[in-house]
């Protein structure tokens, strides 16, 4: 087994809660509630879930952004959970973030070399011909010339901009970078280019990826390991062909019934989930995924199930009944 | 058979500051009774433009330059500003938008919102209303609780008094459809419907859009950009790039045995399918500067002389009804 990078030990992320003047506390919502997992170094580490399930939460844990409420995080075998924001932050200097949305994540105003310039003088590179030269490497090293430092956000493509959003995360050379849905709106021709780039950058500079998708035709052609979240929980880690040939959890077949594929076929014969995720507010007793889920039982309302390991060695299921309904 | 709506070699240039635009380029699309045809092409190839020609939303400036869009044999690009309004525009077709959250106004209820509609072209095979009052409403509210419930919205007496903010985005994407639904429409056109929505959700729509279409004996265009969703949800399917139609058939031939370069080289991009993940080398042509000829040919691995000097027109391929638009096949009997 390869060199553990990260490891999260029942992590629990409280959002809310605050108090408010002159009236009562809002309840806090438990956004990220108790999520082990370990990402090894070198793989793609595929996090999916619906919108509202806690995956950008949870990646903000872990970057330090967010407080975790309890649990420990330990980067690099070394434990950095419990300490205030901004030393959280500095501890976990090797870990960053490519947000979403590239084309608002730059400043307009600020041509694409200031903007990655930006990231290297906030971390203390001091010399400015260094920082130069680091920039045109990188530049480089994403497809793009050193021209393009001149440019402003507004004149690239999608693709471009995405490209210049890895630059200036990848230029302060981290380990582990978390891709915040890397090819959401993109063009097909695009998003190809784009998750080609991902690959190649990894094998280059030896990175590690959590890789946050919803998209499972891509999580299924990059990662090598994929997490399922449901409301703020695990519902099924496996290897990921593991997760697509054989799911246990009845939230990921759903998933994988209704994900868009080119092979599908005729949809009047698949059944679709019922209802909307329900909201971390009002989460169920026991299961989550009870109030959805066409095999619940009692015992689902009534008791939340662990992650317990599979037959398969690596594959963890949060379900009571996984077990007899693979029978 | 007679196809309800048919666009035939439409040309539209849109005149800018920098020049005339050249939006479509000769778009051929058949939409036979009760079928669902996909409209599939990446940003920019003119998927929008297409539906707001239908509705003769464009904006004022734009140059119709050839074709004609037949609706039950009336051509819609002749037809008067007040004709479209009272007979077609949310009566005969109807149109379900991308984004539920932006589509809905915030500050009304949703039933006064769909009322609106039935005002304006009143109950389907009837009049617009002369008075409304009390007893019109009435009935116009009955008819719409029944659409809800059509549409599957949960409760739908109690909607209708409901605000926009208090329903997810699966569910307003439903109370959309109620509306396009509204007047009994002929043909509904959907502009990527289920972009804003999770896969689960997504799932529920398009199961949703395939029943309704038969339950209400509609004809739907469905664009999109996603291959997968027309699998899921299209009897057949019409490629376009840069303005240009470029592949048309049966779903199934096209995903499974396509034919033209840009259809390959697109469906070869999706993750399903691709043999290594690398794009398509170039870039899409500026519709101001449009490449002669077959637009795709500055990308096209298999170009020659006659791509540059000649569009291509679309042509029958073999018996299943697939149409391609590419020099390849010239004089190709299979």
């Amino acid at each position: 087994m390869n060199k553990s990078l990260l490891e999260l030990i029942n992590v629990v992320t409280l959002l809310g809660g605050e108090k408010r003047f002159l009236a009562p506390a809002r309840p806090a919502v438990r956004a990220v509630d108790g999520v082990s997992l370990n990402v090894e170094e070198g793989e793609i580490f595929g996090l999916v879930g619906e919108s509202g399930c806690g995956k950008s939460t949870l990646a903000k844990t872990v970057l330090g952004i967010v407080r975790e409420t309890s649990g420990s995080i330990i980067v690099g075998g070394r434990d950095v959970s419990g300490v205030d924001m901004k030393q959280a932050r500095i501890l976990r200097n090797d870990i960053q973030y490519v947000h979403q949305d590239p084309g608002a994540a730059l400043d307009p105003w600020w041509r694409v070399g200031h903007s990655i310039d930006e990231a290297l003088r906030i971390n203390n590179v001091t010399d400015a011909r260094e920082r130069e030269r680091r920039i045109d490497e990188m530049l480089d090293a994403v497809g793009l010339d050193s021209s393009f430092r001149l440019r402003y956000p507004h004149e690239l493509s999608g693709g471009q901009q995405r490209r210049v959003g890895l630059a200036r995360i990848l230029v302060l050379r981290p380990k582990l970078v978390i891709l915040d849905e890397p090819t959401a709106g993109l063009d097909l021709s695009v998003q190809a280019t784009v998750l080609r780039l991902i690959r190649d950058l990894r094998a280059e500079l030896g990175l590690t990826y959590i890789f946050i998708s919803h998209d499972l035709s891509v999580v299924e052609r990059m990662c090598n390991r994929v997490a399922i979240m449901y409301l703020g929980r695990i519902a099924e880690l496996a290897e990921t062909q593991r997760i697509f040939s054989e799911p246990a959890h009845p939230y990921t077949r759903a998933l994988l019934a209704s994900s868009p594929r080119l092979d599908a076929s005729d949809i009047t014969k698949t059944m679709a989930l019922e209802g909307d995720p329900p909201s971390p507010t009002s989460v169920p007793s026991g299961c989550a995924f009870r109030n959805r889920c066409p095999h619940s039982s009692e015992q689902c309302a009534a008791e939340r199930p662990e992650l317990e390991p599979s037959d398969r060695p690596g594959h963890i299921v949060s379900c009571h009944r996984w077990r007899s309904l693979a029978a | 058979m007679e196809p309800v709506l048919s666009i035939r070699d439409l040309r539209i240039s849109i005149p800018t500051d920098e020049g005339s635009a050249q939006i479509l380029d000769h778009v051929s699309v058949k939409l036979e009774k009760g079928r669902i045809v996909g409209v599939v092409g990446e940003s920019g190839c003119g998927k929008s433009t297409l539906i707001r020609a239908i509705l003769g939303i464009l904006p004022n400036q734009t140059q119709i330059e050839s074709g004609v869009i037949l609706f039950n044999g009336r051509d819609l690009l002749q037809l008067p500003k007040g004709v479209l309004n009272k007979e077609i525009r949310g009566r005969a077709i109807g149109f379900i938008p991308q984004d539920p959250y932006l589509a809905l106004n915030p500050v009304f209820r949703v039933g006064t919102q769909l009322l609106e509609i039935l005002r304006a072209h009143g109950m389907p095979g009837e009049a617009p209303p002369k008075k409304f009052d009390r007893r019109t409403e009435a009935r116009y509210r009955a008819h719409l609780v029944g659409l809800l419930k059509a549409v599957q919205v949960p409760d739908p007496e109690t909607t209708l008094e409901r605000y926009p903010h208090q329903f997810s985005g699966g569910q307003r994407q439903r109370v959309l459809i109620a509306a396009a639904l509204a007047c009994r429409p002929e043909v509904i056109l959907a502009d990527e419907p289920t972009t804003a929505l999770d896969v689960t959700t997504q799932l529920q729509i398009l199961k949703l859009l395939k029943d309704l279409v038969g339950e209400f004996d509609v004809s739907m265009l469905f664009i999109t950009h996603d291959f997968g969703v027309v699998a899921q949800l299209c009897d057949e399917v019409s490629v376009m790039y840069a303005g240009q139609t470029v592949e048309s058939g049966p779903t199934r031939a096209i995903l499974d045995d396509t034919r033209h370069p840009y259809t390959q080289a697109l469906i070869g991009c999706h993750p399903d399918r691709a043999v290594d993940i690398a794009g398509i080398p170039g870039q899409v042509p500026s519709p101001l500067a449009p490449p002669p000829g077959c637009r795709f040919h500055p990308r096209c691995d298999h170009a020659m002389a006659k791509c540059i000097s000649e569009r291509p027109a679309l042509q029958a391929l073999g018996a299943n009804r697939q149409r391609v638009a590419c020099t390849l096949y010239d004089g190709a009997v299979d």
